[in-house]
């Protein structure tokens, strides 16, 4: 299970722009290494990010092998009203991460 | 005459192996990312729309020790209106294996048009990031960064 940290604000003023910041722990292998004796290691990479609020999605970006290790992304939202802020990554062999965050706007 | 055709034989066996590695060489694909493939990558995501130069600021250190993980943040003038917004945010680089690093898809809702992450550099180089506006219009910014120990390069031993 890969850990996945998420930074929201736990209360806003409706109509302010937050700040949310995601980090999960994943390898990012880049498909570009070879190891000790020469074989290629294949790409194991996050590919795509996704927010939604309240279900309704408020970001998307797809990741390539360029990004770190430990893929940190962060972005802007409008705090509208309180509810829940989901968090999906997927990616190569599977791979798949949900995370959540409560929100109370004022 | 035995002699002769085995000679020839021989030279022929030697061509055709020279002519053998020297198409080799040619049909590798360099092993990294170049300049023009940047280029190509970013027609690829504007097409054939201009791009012009402004309204995008690139965050990144211009000197970097460790080019494994290197903190990039790109921001986009708008008012981030219902008629006015950034759609989407692209980073490309050079010299990486790769051109692309990173493509984020944004509306109205987010209110300020800032993304940050981290990434991975292979050589001292340039990016430039491409912000797709609501109208339809392309802007970018480049920055040079230059990398003291290259991510990619390393073996595992």
């Amino acid at each position: 299970m890969a850990r996945a940290l998420i930074n929201v604000p736990q209360k806003a003023k409706s109509g302010q722009v937050i700040e949310i910041k995601t980090l999960i722990s994943h390898i990012m292998e880049t498909g570009f290494r070879h190891d000790n004796v020469g074989k290629a290691i294949p790409r194991n990479i996050i590919t795509t990010f996704v927010a939604r609020y309240n279900g309704e999605e408020i970001f998307r970006t797809d990741l390539f092998p360029a990004i770190a290790a430990n893929p940190f992304v962060s972005f802007h939202t409008v705090a509208t009203e309180s509810g829940t802020i989901e968090f999906e990554w997927t990616g190569d062999n599977g791979f798949h991460e949900t995370g959540s965050a409560k929100i109370t706007v004022e | 005459m035995d002699n002769d055709s085995r000679g020839a034989t021989r030279r022929d066996m030697l061509l055709a192996g020279m002519a053998g590695v020297g198409a080799t060489l040619i049909r590798i694909e360099p092993a990294a990312a170049t300049p023009d493939s940047m280029k190509r990558a970013i027609r690829q995501v504007v097409g054939e729309a201009p791009v012009r130069n402004g309204k995008v600021t690139i965050d990144v250190p211009t000197l970097v020790e460790n080019g494994n993980t290197v903190a990039l943040a790109i921001e986009v003038e708008s008012p981030m209106t219902k008629d006015d917004y950034v759609k989407a945010i692209h980073v490309f680089n050079e010299k990486n294996p790769l051109p692309n690093v990173i493509s984020a898809h944004l509306g109205p809702r987010a209110g300020r048009a800032r993304i940050s992450t981290r990434f991975r550099l292979a050589d001292t180089q340039t990016i430039t990031a491409v912000a797709e506006l609501s109208d339809g219009s392309f802007w970018s910014a480049s920055a040079d960064v230059i990398v003291t120990l290259a991510a990619c390069l390393e073996s595992l031993d």
